[in-house]
């Protein structure tokens, strides 16, 4: 079942066409990869998917519903999880807090004067963290975590609410790279298992070749290849735009 | 037609003045980030040492001259010795204990100026060559004031030199978009902060200096221009030197025409424009947003937990010794203590906005005096009995902080301080001026309590309880999903949009319940007192507030009563014992910046920390 579905997609900054008649489908339960060389638009697409920027023309639909103009508050609420590049979690909260504030939000209890938050359901964020073999570390303030940590706090809020699509902008990066395999299996398994959409960039190939499902090259702002794995890799073009056309040093090696 | 010509070349006068000191305040701003509240008093101590060092000089062109711009290099020389001494050791420190730095500053030498000079106004010499008036379309100007408005167009081509076309100049704007890859770069920041300093504070002295031929040199010069500087400083945009000139232009001109067209409400007319400005264009007129943010690690908060046992009965041991004071003490303990206990939650009202809400505000007073004079007013107006008065209160103060907090919500960081100021500056302004209702400077006389309650001892209690139960209700709310909100939009307000909290609507609600607090402080004061004045919504009230949470620490929730019960304490004992006392204050609390930049409560707290392991990065309150 269709997901989400993107079509013409386009932004431009000043005279850059940062993305350009993008259109893709994400399926549930499939992970779904971004790929492309720094400045090919990235970024610039995944945040027109998740309200922090507006797209000039083209349409974005989850789930049956129009995402365009939206703001990112509101496309969280239609059931879109994130997670961000560099994280972006509550500092001066536990784990539990965190994954806590989500899911107070979600069940609109923020307002509330009186009740004491830390004992809201507490229950629910400490399975979840369990899922995700955190919950010896529910306890410990965000401040502290290493880095690896954070990116699985960061999972963990997007996953509080219960989305139907997860957005991940380079949800590995920063890691080592031990740690990014067990990460994208971990999510990998969790997609398959709830059937959540992933839609996720990724720089390091060794990720996106073993976790996704299918994979969109963008450069310079334009989709040049979609599909799975094996047939992208041999993408004369993709090999192009990554490795360069070889006419430079090839010649010279001839 | 000669009239408006006069009072726009008027204007033009003020403006000079006005782009002399604002202009060293951005730079300073721009290059340390300090907002130096003691830039009032390098330009009032310019001033001072302009009529000794000309009075010294007999009465020639030469020494009227040497004189002014002595004044002006021993100023600037004052500004680098504090850099030096003072704020070197605090850079690292959060902003606002800078700030407060720079405010124990201002009363070392609002003191140390009295000590040498007197209270007496100080009438300067007439600039030598400059004593006449020109006639100007019938029109009269002195001559001296076409000097000054040549000056500030020169200033600002000399400064714009100074930044173009010198090394040190390049490095000076480097520095104001991004100080730390300047200092990536390998460039001796000590020494560059050090220099810009001295210049800004000569800046300050030189406008000092140049102001005594039009004004005499008093004590209240440096409170009283800091304000009309700070404004035109934010409206300019901080750290833009020729935005300062643009707003020094517009609200020197404002002055000048505001007397003639609007005479009822001048005062409020330069920080509505200011108000204008920053809701229009939040970083001022030629600002531009701050071009890097980096986490610097040091502005991470604390995660708070329930309070320890031993502090919770350690609670309890005070409230039951606070109970039990007036069986014991006379009237005189039983009134300070009621003061502290209203001071008590002045504060942790301004704390809840400071610290889970994140929102720094320079204009607390503003809610603490709407909800006296709501008291006053609706007890002098509608003859209401006490109680139902005194509910006006944190109502009044409440709406005021909806209104404001609209505003004042859309901006963060130290311009949202200065919006809230702005905002706190207009009640003042209406206090001061609408006479007709708010007596003016005469306040509201005879505001007391009902008969049951006129009794000093019951009135404490009275104050204790509500006070108690104002202070453990915002606590509560701390802990409640509301503060929790709080905290999630001042921690990362990204994530929390991410996870579908609206947190301007989230700070907007946490502005409006700490003003509504803030409004029961101020309306038991009033009672307290029997009176109100515009005093209540001075800056100086609003920088009372801030001490008291910024000493007793932000960051932990007990901070603010243990900083309120002793500063109140302090100054008390203080105002009691010495007529310099502003200048042993100021020095404690620069002792307390240096001593502790955690607060003393946050101090405590760490070391609490250290001895139990295990609570790593906890703190508890």
């Amino acid at each position: 079942m269709t997901v989400l579905a993107v079509r013409n997609l386009a932004k431009s900054f000043g005279g850059v066409q940062a993305v350009a008649e993008v259109s893709f489908d994400l399926s549930a339960g499939q992970l779904l990869a971004m790929i492309g060389p720094n400045g090919a638009g990235k970024t610039t697409c995944f945040n027109l998917l998740n309200g922090q920027l507006q797209p000039d023309s083209g349409s974005v639909q989850f789930a049956g519903r129009a995402l365009v103009g939206l703001k990112p508050r509101r496309i969280w609420r239609l059931g879109v999880g994130r997670t961000f590049q560099i994280t972006a979690t509550f500092a001066s909260m536990t784990v539990r807090e965190n994954v806590q504030m989500a899911l107070l939000s979600h069940h609109r209890r923020l307002a509330a004067l009186w009740p004491r938050a830390a004992a809201l359901h507490a229950a629910d964020a400490v399975a979840l963290l369990a899922e995700l073999g955190m919950e010896d570390q529910a306890e410990r303030a965000c401040s502290v975590l290493a880095y690896g940590d954070l990116k699985r706090v960061e999972l963990a809020v997007a996953l509080a609410h219960g989305p139907r699509l997860l957005l991940m902008d380079e949800p590995t990066a920063g890691m080592a790279p031990a740690e990014r395999i067990q990460l994208m299996e971990l999510t990998a398994r969790i997609a398959r298992e709830r059937g959540i959409a992933v839609l996720f960039t990724e720089h390091d190939m060794d990720v996106v070749f073993a976790h996704a499902d299918r994979i969109i090259v963008l450069n310079r702002g334009r989709l040049i290849a979609e599909g799975p794995p094996a047939a992208v890799r041999e993408d004369p073009q993709v090999r192009e735009v990554y490795l360069g056309s070889g006419a430079t040093f090839g010649a010279r090696a001839g | 037609m000669s009239f408006y010509v006069i009072q726009f070349l008027n204007g033009l006068t003020t403006a000079a003045s006005l782009f002399l000191v604002a202009s060293g305040l951005s730079l300073i701003f721009g290059v340390t980030r300090i907002v130096n509240f003691a830039h009032g008093s390098f330009y009032m101590l310019g001033a001072y040492i302009a009529w000794s060092l000309v009075g010294r000089a007999g009465g020639g062109a030469l020494g009227f001259w040497a004189g002014v711009l002595g004044a002006a290099l021993i100023v600037g020389v004052v500004g680098a010795a504090i850099e030096i001494v003072l704020l070197r050791r605090i850079y690292q420190a959060p902003e606002l204990f800078q700030l407060l730095a720079t405010f124990g500053v201002v009363l070392v030498v609002q003191d140390v100026a009295l000590w040498l000079w007197g209270s007496e106004d100080l009438l300067g010499p007439r600039a030598p060559g400059l004593k006449g008036a020109v006639e100007i379309l019938d029109g009269r100007l002195p001559e001296y004031n076409l000097l000054m408005i040549a000056l500030g167009p020169a200033l600002l081509g000399l400064l714009w030199l100074l930044f173009h076309r010198t090394r040190w100049g390049t490095l000076v704007r480097a520095a104001t978009e991004d100080r730390e890859m300047v200092a990536a770069l390998g460039v001796d920041q000590r020494l560059l902060f050090t220099s810009v300093f001295f210049l800004g504070s000569f800046l300050a002295g030189l406008g000092g200096a140049l102001q005594l031929p039009r004004d005499a040199a008093n004590l209240h010069m440096d409170l009283n221009i800091i304000a009309d500087v700070f404004v035109v400083v934010v409206v300019g945009g901080m750290g833009s030197v020729a935005g300062a000139f643009l707003a020094a232009v517009l609200i020197g001109e404002l002055h000048a025409f505001g007397i003639v067209l609007f005479p009822k409400i001048t005062l409020v007319l330069v920080f509505l424009v200011m108000a204008v400005v920053l809701v229009v264009r939040p970083y001022g007129l030629l600002g531009t947003p701050p071009a890097h943010p980096r986490a610097t690690g040091a502005g991470i908060e604390p995660v708070i937990r329930p309070a320890p046992r031993a502090l919770a009965l350690l609670g309890l041991a005070v409230l039951a010794i606070l109970v039990a004071v007036p069986l014991v003490a006379g009237p005189y303990a039983v009134a300070m203590l009621t003061e502290i206990a209203i001071l008590v939650l002045f504060a942790a009202s301004l704390h809840f906005m400071m610290g889970p809400g994140g929102m720094a505000s320079f204009g607390h007073a503003a809610y603490f005096g709407v909800g006296a004079y709501g008291v006053a007013l609706v007890m002098k107006s509608f003859a209401a009995p006490m109680l139902p008065a005194l509910a006006a209160a944190p109502l009044a103060a409440g709406l005021a902080g909806i209104v404001f907090g609209w505003f004042c919500v859309r901006l963060s960081g130290v311009y949202l301080a200065m919006l809230t100021l702005a905002f706190a500056q207009i009640c003042w302004s209406v206090a001061f001026q609408w006479v007709a209702v708010t007596g003016g400077d005469n306040g509201l006389l005879g505001v007391w309590p009902a008969e049951w309650a006129k009794d000093r001892t019951v009135f404490y209690y009275l104050a204790l309880i509500l006070c108690t139960a104002g202070v453990l209700l915002l606590r509560r709310v701390i802990y409640a999903p509301f503060g929790y909100a709080l905290r999630a939009g001042r921690d990362s307000p990204l994530r929390a949009e991410a996870i579908g909290i609206n947190v301007m609507a989230v700070q907007w609600g946490g502005f409006a319940f700490a003003a509504l607090f803030a409004g029961l402080a101020g309306g038991l004061f009033a009672l307290f007192k029997g009176s109100v004045f515009p005093t209540y919504l001075a800056i100086s009230k609003s920088v009372d507030a801030l001490l008291m949470v910024l000493l007793g620490g932000v960051q932990t929730i007990s901070g603010p009563i243990i900083g309120a019960a002793l500063l109140a304490g302090l100054e008390e004992q203080l105002i009691r014992a010495t007529a310099y006392w502003r200048v042993v204050l100021g020095l404690v609390i620069i002792g307390l910046v240096l001593a502790f930049p955690q607060g003393i409560a946050g101090f405590i707290a760490a070391q609490w920390e250290r001895r139990s392991p295990g609570r790593e990065a906890a703190r508890v309150t």
